[in-house]
């Protein structure tokens, strides 16, 4: 497959349409109006719908509608929108309908800023709604990456019967960069998918109460709610943390982030490297489920710290870095936030301070 | 081999573009890797238009470099806010038709290109994002000016009419670029 250079945005948006995607409402904001602007023409060319809703509420809802069909629909919008989605994915989640959808992150709290952020790490990797349900949650770090992640979200999104979210950044979004799509799934692929969702999905059944299909997202039978939680809580434990280790065997010092963050700090650790400077980097692939786990593999007896890197203040993964880290060495930040876009420099001072101890 | 490039100039210079044209023509070079941000604020007409352009024989690290090895300055307000950006030893390259004034820094080569005046004479001030590209391309040696241009004839496929005016303001940049190449 040829390369092609695409904006993150667009590649997302090609890479849902050849997972067999064939839904897509949303409304925009920056910076992640490239999605539905090219998913506006593009899903009409493969028989798909593209709706331009009259809110994020409408939008989500309309999502978790034709999810209910069996049709592979995704959703996008960034930050602020994201979370008026709040209830439309909490409503996917606990009647089990698979959607994906994506946040290209922008500067917070409120409406925040337009620029690229990360400031949103918390609601996408613990509540992104109320409920407590748990998605599967991409944090992707190269337009390829986005590309791939949002193509298997669709699979994952189905096997599970639940919401998967990409965590981009406003980065991510608008780089353009070299990409190899994921093949392009046939009409007959696709329509094999939406068939193989006919027991659950509202398609049309026979008549009769006993046929139909029930989507509910709850239920006034105490009983029966603590039973679907209890199996959905038996489905999130079938899920397996993703991350990178980039040289942490022998690091005095291990860089640690997600997405855009973490790119900047594997180019610092490179840097590191060649000043001879022993520097490693653990990056959470999925940020939920968390890669606890990745930091057991640092060498404790001679790494001198951790630094934790996040386009976000306060820092906001920290808290999960330490649950990983279990007070076996200190954890430094190197933080920005409103929009400011990491720089390699403030890293590789930061990263040197915790060398010089 | 890394390269860092910022462009900056008036909404309408094309900056954006030459940008573009600059990363697909790295793509389109199989063995490099680019990556193409453009800057998006509150720019306003009149205003600064800016993009990054990383070109590296390994994958890219920080889309946004701190400090660049290039800066294609193409009016004044570019050259004010970004000449503090560009690393001792960088390259400037200033479109001197429109930004006069003598440089106080000492420790940057400068490549000054009069691309609106040869715009102009070309016949369309529209093309001076193209000869800047030339003038980039033949100084800095970063990408093969034949690659770059088969990227140029790609992008104007639609528009065959196009090509010879954009085939000159090139080529006339190229020229300069050589000339000035260390």
């Amino acid at each position: 497959m040829a390369r092609v250079l695409m904006k993150g945005c667009e590649a997302i948006a090609e890479a849902a349409v050849r997972a067999g995607c064939r839904f897509f409402a949303g409304y925009p904001i920056t910076p992640q109006n490239e999605i539905p602007e090219y998913l506006s023409r593009r899903l009409p060319e493969v028989g798909g719908i593209f709706v331009q809703g009259e809110s994020e509420i409408a939008s989500i809802n309309m999502v978790y509608g034709a999810g209910q069909t069996g049709t592979r629909s995704l959703t996008s919008s960034s930050s602020t929108g994201v979370s008026l989605y709040s209830e439309g994915v909490s409503f996917c989640a606990s009647a089990r309908i698979p959607i994906v959808y994506v946040n290209v992150a922008r500067g917070g709290p409120g409406i925040g800023a337009i620029q690229p952020s990360q400031q949103d790490y918390l609601q996408a990797a613990k509540a992104s709604g109320n409920g407590g349900f748990q998605m599967l949650v991409f944090a992707p770090s190269t337009v390829q990456e986005a590309a791939d992640m949002t193509y298997r979200a669709f699979d994952c999104a189905d096997r599970d019967r639940n919401p998967v979210l990409i965590l981009a950044d406003g980065v991510i979004g608008t780089i353009m960069e070299p990409v190899e799509l994921p093949p392009m799934k046939s009409e007959e692929e696709v329509a094999a998918n939406k068939k193989s969702k006919r027991s659950w999905a509202c398609v049309g059944h026979k008549l009769g109460r006993e046929h139909r299909s029930w989507i509910e997202p709850g239920s006034f039978d105490t009983t029966n709610l603590q039973q679907r939680n209890e199996e959905a809580a038996k489905m999130y434990e079938t899920w397996t943390p993703e991350w990178e280790a980039y040289q942490v065997d022998d690091a005095e010092v291990v860089l640690t982030g997600y997405g855009i963050s973490a790119r900047i700090a594997k180019a610092v650790v490179d840097e590191l490297r060649l000043e001879g400077k022993k520097a490693g980097l653990i990056r959470p692939i999925t940020v939920n489920p968390f890669p606890y786990e990745a930091y057991e593999h640092i060498d404790y007896s001679c790494c001198k710290g951790i630094l934790d890197v996040e386009m976000a203040i306060p820092a906001l993964m920290i808290h999960d870095v330490k649950a990983g880290v279990k007070e076996r060495a200190s954890i430094d930040t190197c933080l920005c936030s409103g929009g400011n876009i990491m720089r390699k420099k403030a890293v590789m001072d930061a990263a040197g301070k915790i060398l010089e101890r | 081999m890394e390269t860092n490039l910022l462009a900056a100039g008036f909404g309408g210079q094309g900056v954006m573009t030459l940008g573009k044209f600059l990363a697909s023509a790295a793509c389109d070079a199989a063995e490099k890797h680019v990556t193409f941000f453009p800057s998006y604020g509150a720019e306003q007409r009149g205003g600064t238009a800016n993009c990054y352009v990383v070109i590296s024989d390994k994958e890219v690290g920080a889309p946004i470099g701190d400090e660049m090895d290039d800066l294609i300055a193409m009016n004044q307000p570019s050259l004010d806010r970004f000449l503090d950006r560009l690393k001792p030893g960088g390259t400037l390259y200033l479109n001197s038709s429109i930004v006069g004034e003598d440089i106080a820094r000492k420790d940057i080569q400068i490549v000054k290109a009069p691309v609106t005046d040869l715009a102009l004479k070309l016949g369309s001030a529209k093309v001076l994002n193209i000869i800047m590209l030339g003038v980039y391309i033949g100084c800095s040696g970063v990408l093969d000016p034949q690659v770059v241009w088969s990227t140029i004839e790609h992008k104007f496929a639609s528009k065959p009419k196009l090509l010879p005016l954009n085939r000159k303001a090139f080529e006339e940049g190229l020229e300069i670029g050589r000339k000035n190449r260390t």
